[in-house]
């Protein structure tokens, strides 16, 4: 009930420039709890279209569980979730991703066996639709298609500077490229939000320049909405519209990166509180 | 035609209680069979992830042993503690040979690589002992081959001291190991090591000493099994076939769970025979006991897709 | 030098996602064929027809289809050859039910009913995973076999309980049925071999060979991707038991001649899971190489105490086979875990550097 009345007092504190923007996801007293224990309790906040939305927070703090929530993986026991207006139903993980909810994961989650390219063609597999006569003669519509698609992951590949490693198996890449991987795979789908679990855990400092330029670019050159979650506050701070700060799975803060750094509660919860 | 396969058996079984709890005790043995060999798999898998597949012709190879030595003029007094030997043996050189060479291997490679040692020990056994069946060395080890006869309900029921032996023998086994698993040291160091191979590595515990402990465990199991069943149906290369019997056990109880391994087992040996007396001969023409097991554990999962006994599984990413 | 990739630059995706990219890569194929379909049958016994090309072709065949499934959707089997069974029964009875009908046609119609089958026996797997998976296949295995045994109608009541293969002819040409020459027998496999092949190439490198995959490497990132893991499951099920369930019928039609149920027992099953293991999982080449090895081991071990003049007597010899092929198997999973098929493309990758060693 509390983080529901920040939120309210810090939404309202927003300037006016946000508001015009049209709310993209909306995420409504959402509580999730595995038998007993409570992943994220009562949380509520709002996803505007185009902006990059960081969620941060202790370790443990429900941050990866929220956003196994926006694209149904779990499914939570209280609260809705609004996409685009609509108010969504439990769905499976692959609807999420053709209704336009792509995501990459803390600990990358490559297919090890497969190559860099068959990898993000793999992130194209809802839109493409021959029927498996075609693609056993590999003829008509089935190559057409092949075709297409491999143009469009091309374009990633170049946008991501990866057409080195276009044949190698991810399995062998070092992890600074799988994450890149990674990221090409999510925008092969194509998303209208593009969720990041720690897209820079594990880098050097070279490589999170690089990462941070490719998220700002996809943002800015693709109007994609991106929500993610990173430990590096100095990342945070610089990419950052907004942020929405968890703790032990209850929100505590939420607001423009300066408002958050200056709130007492936030401060706390990093630093820890004398008893 | 309804009335016949859903309400007559069970007539039946109220009709004749005498031969309703004969079918019990018949299944119920066999039961504790299953249970041991899935042990053997337990125990094996509990502490390195592998799917023993050579788990049922250990069985028929150490049973081959016994009887071969024996046939060779050794005393039944000695043939034991020999067949022991070969045992050890038999887990140092795989431990040497075949697991140590496969460390980290995905688990279907050792899966593979358990059922390349059954091939060659099917080879192995049957150059040195020959392919016939053979004749367990009951009475030279003791054990009693008379029979009682109960009389419940009027009627009667037969039981054979050596499977009396069997299910004590068993009993005798399954506590002992227990016991071996939880309080002592060597045992938690078997447990440790199924929770986690580095971590396990990290405080000290060796891995080949205790892979050689735990296979040479299951060969002793698989001297027992070997030795009552054999003394119940035989020696040969068919009861190889048993083995594959602890297979829906498994699948039942959980591949790491000792408890579901027995529960699962007797609850197996006791299904299977009703099934086949009451349905299976009168209506699907017998035999039913080669599939029933499995399509009855595969109908449980399909409801309790993590086993009778395990946890509720949490996908995480 | 042989293997020189220079110069062969594409300038469109169709031609970067051609059969072969590498011209040597078809010269080579077309070399392969070339043995199979000119050299083999000009030089070949009769004998070498029946224990060696057709047996390799046929296994094969069978290990490619187990392939899909357990190499590339990562779904292990252990039920192939009941799945070979119900295509073979069911060629068997579409032959008795309408025997005029071409023998091919009947072939790959069966495949749909093994495909059926495959699939009602997949369902499982998306709840099950893993080696309780691999155990409910063997539940499909002793079933069926069981169903073989019991199920007069299916081998049409005879008092043997065993299938027959009657004569049957195509285009004027006896192909099945003890009159049937050999080499003809040869060339109706090989042909229907090398269609089932060019398919399989080309549902492995499209998006369903992606699907399955994603769903071999790590499932819950396939869902995560979009990828319909019941979709991709099933079909992986179905095309397999398709291809294992032509292979059935071909084993029993064009190279046995008749069969009992227990020819479709456990052993079979491991025999084509060793040779999709030896040849290499996840590979469509490893399957021929692995057949190859695992047909013609046996042929050479009987041949070889003769050419020594060391006399073993034939329980012996077989003995020693089974041990051999066990002792094999642990030294190729200790050797090279991913199987001949990798061998090849070790060699292959050296020889478009060499001899220059970058």
């Amino acid at each position: 009930m509390n983080a529901f009345v920040a939120d309210k007092a810090l939404s309202s504190a927003n300037p006016s420039a946000d508001e015009d923007r049209e709310v993209l996801l909306n995420v409504e007293n959402v509580s999730l709890s595995f038998g007993g224990v409570k992943a994220i309790t009562d949380i509520s906040f709002d996803i505007l279209k185009g902006e990059i939305r960081a969620i941060i927070g202790p370790n443990g703090a429900g941050k990866t569980s929220m956003l196994n929530v926006i694209n149904g993986f779990y499914h939570p026991q209280e609260g809705t979730i609004t996409w685009q207006g609509k108010v969504r139903n439990k769905i499976k993980p692959h609807e999420a991703v053709s209704q336009g909810i792509a995501r990459t994961f803390q600990n990358v989650a490559l297919f090890k066996g497969m190559s860099t390219l068959d990898n993000i063609m793999a992130g194209r597999s809802t839109r493409m639709k021959a029927n498996i006569f075609f693609q056993m003669i590999w003829y008509g519509a089935a190559m057409r298609e092949e075709i297409e698609h491999r143009k469009r992951v091309e374009d990633i590949i170049d946008f991501l500077e990866i057409q080195a490693i276009r044949r190698t198996p991810v399995g062998k890449l070092p992890y600074g490229l799988q994450k890149r991987v990674e990221l090409a795979r999510a925008l092969a789908m194509e998303p209208e939000l593009l969720l990041l679990d720690e897209p820079m855990a594990g880098m050097n400092l070279e490589e999170k320049e690089d990462m941070s330029r490719f998220i700002v670019d996809v943002n800015q050159e693709f109007g994609t909405t991106i929500a993610l979650i990173e430990h590096d506050m100095g990342v945070v701070m610089d990419l950052s519209d907004r942020v929405v700060v968890l703790d032990y799975g209850k929100k505590i803060a939420d607001g423009r990166p300066e408002e958050v750094q200056a709130n007492q509660n936030v401060i706390d919860a990093y630093l820890g509180v004398a008893h | 035609m309804l009335y016949d396969v859903l309400i007559d058996p069970f007539v039946q079984m109220f009709a004749l209680p005498d031969f309703f709890l004969q079918v019990l005790w018949e299944g119920f043995v066999s039961g504790v069979l299953y249970a041991l060999i899935a042990l053997g798999f337990v125990l094996i898998y509990k502490s390195s992830r592998i799917f023993n597949f050579a788990q049922g012709i250990m069985v028929v190879f150490s049973a081959l042993t016994l009887v071969g030595l024996h046939s060779m003029g050794v005393p039944a007094i000695a043939a034991v503690p020999l067949t022991l030997l070969v045992m050890y043996l038999l887990a140092m050189s795989i431990e040497r040979v075949v697991l140590r060479p496969l460390v980290n291997q995905p688990d279907i490679i050792l899966f593979m690589a358990t059922i390349g040692i059954t091939l060659f020990l099917i080879g192995f056994g049957q150059l040195v002992f020959g392919g016939d069946n053979k004749v367990m060395i009951t009475e030279q080890l003791g054990i009693p081959t008379g029979a009682f006869e109960l009389e419940p309900f009027g009627g009667f029921v037969l039981i054979e001291q050596k499977d009396l032996t069997a299910v004590t023998l068993a009993i005798l086994l399954v506590v002992g190991l227990l016991v071996f698993l939880n309080k002592t040291k060597m045992g938690r160091a078997i447990r440790a090591l199924g929770d986690d191979h580095q971590a396990a590595l990290s405080v000290g515990i060796s891995l080949s000493t205790i892979w050689v402990l735990v296979w040479f465990i299951a060969g002793v199991i698989a001297l027992v099994t070997g030795v009552v069943w054999g003394a119940r149906a035989g020696v040969s290369f068919a009861l190889e076939v048993i083995a594959y019997k602890a297979l829906p056990v498994l699948m039942l109880g959980g591949l790491e769970s000792v408890s579901g391994a027995i529960v699962g087992g007797i609850a197996i040996g006791i299904l299977e025979k009703i099934f086949e007396i009451y349905w299976g001969q009168p209506f699907l023409g017998g035999n039913t006991e080669t599939w029933f097991p499995f399509i009855f554990a595969l109908l449980v999962l399909l409801f309790r897709p993590q086993g009778l006994f395990g946890e509720r599984i949490i996908e995480r990413i | 030098m042989i293997f020189r990739t220079a110069g062969q630059f594409k300038t469109s995706y169709e031609a970067d996602q051609a059969l072969f990219p590498i011209k040597q890569d078809f010269y080579l194929v077309l070399g392969v064929l070339l043995l199979a379909y000119v050299v083999f049958p000009l030089t070949a016994s009769e004998f070498a027809f029946k224990a060696l090309l057709v047996p390799v072709l046929i296994y094969s065949l069978a290990a490619l289809g187990l392939n899909i499934l357990t190499g590339y959707c990562g779904q292990l089997s252990l039920g192939t050859a009941a799945f070979m069974g119900v295509g073979a029964y069911a060629t068997y009875k579409f032959m008795s039910i309408f025997p005029e009908m071409n023998i091919f046609v009947a072939i790959f119609l069966s495949g749909f009913f093994s495909a059926a089958v495959g699939v009602a026996f997949g369902l499982p797997s998306l709840r099950i995973k893993g080696f309780y998976l691999a155990i409910a296949t063997l539940a499909a295995q002793f079933f069926l076999v069981w169903l073989f045994e019991k199920w007069a109608w299916l081998y049409n009541y005879n008092a043997s309980g065993a299938i027959e293969v009657s004569t049957s002819s195509v285009f004027g040409i006896t192909v099945t049925g003890p009159t049937a020459l050999p080499i003809v027998q040869y060339y109706c496999v090989l042909i229907v071999v090398t269609l089932v092949t060019w398919f399989a190439i080309n549902l492995t490198r499209g998006r369903y060979g992606r699907m399955w995959k994603a769903t071999r490497d790590m499932d819950i990132a396939a869902e995560l991707v979009g990828i319909k893991l019941i979709t991709a499951k099933l079909t992986a099920f179905a095309v397999s038991s398709y291809i294992v369930g032509i292979a059935g019928g071909l084993l029993v039609f064009f190279w046995k001649g008749a069969a009992e149920p227990n020819l479709f027992d456990i052993p079979l099953s491991f025999q084509i899971l060793f040779i999709a293991i030896i040849g290499g999982l996840g590979s469509i080449l490893g399957n021929y190489l692995g057949a190859i090895l695992i047909v013609a081991l046996p042929v050479v071990l009987n041949l070889l105490p003769n050419a020594l003049g060391i006399p073993i007597d034939s329980a012996t010899l077989e003995h020693l086979n089974v041990m051999i092929v066990g002792a094999l198997i642990i030294a190729f999973l200790i050797l090279e875990p991913h199987g001949l098929a990798r061998f090849y493309a070790i060699i292959r990758e050296k020889l478009i550097l060499w001899p220059f060693p970058y």
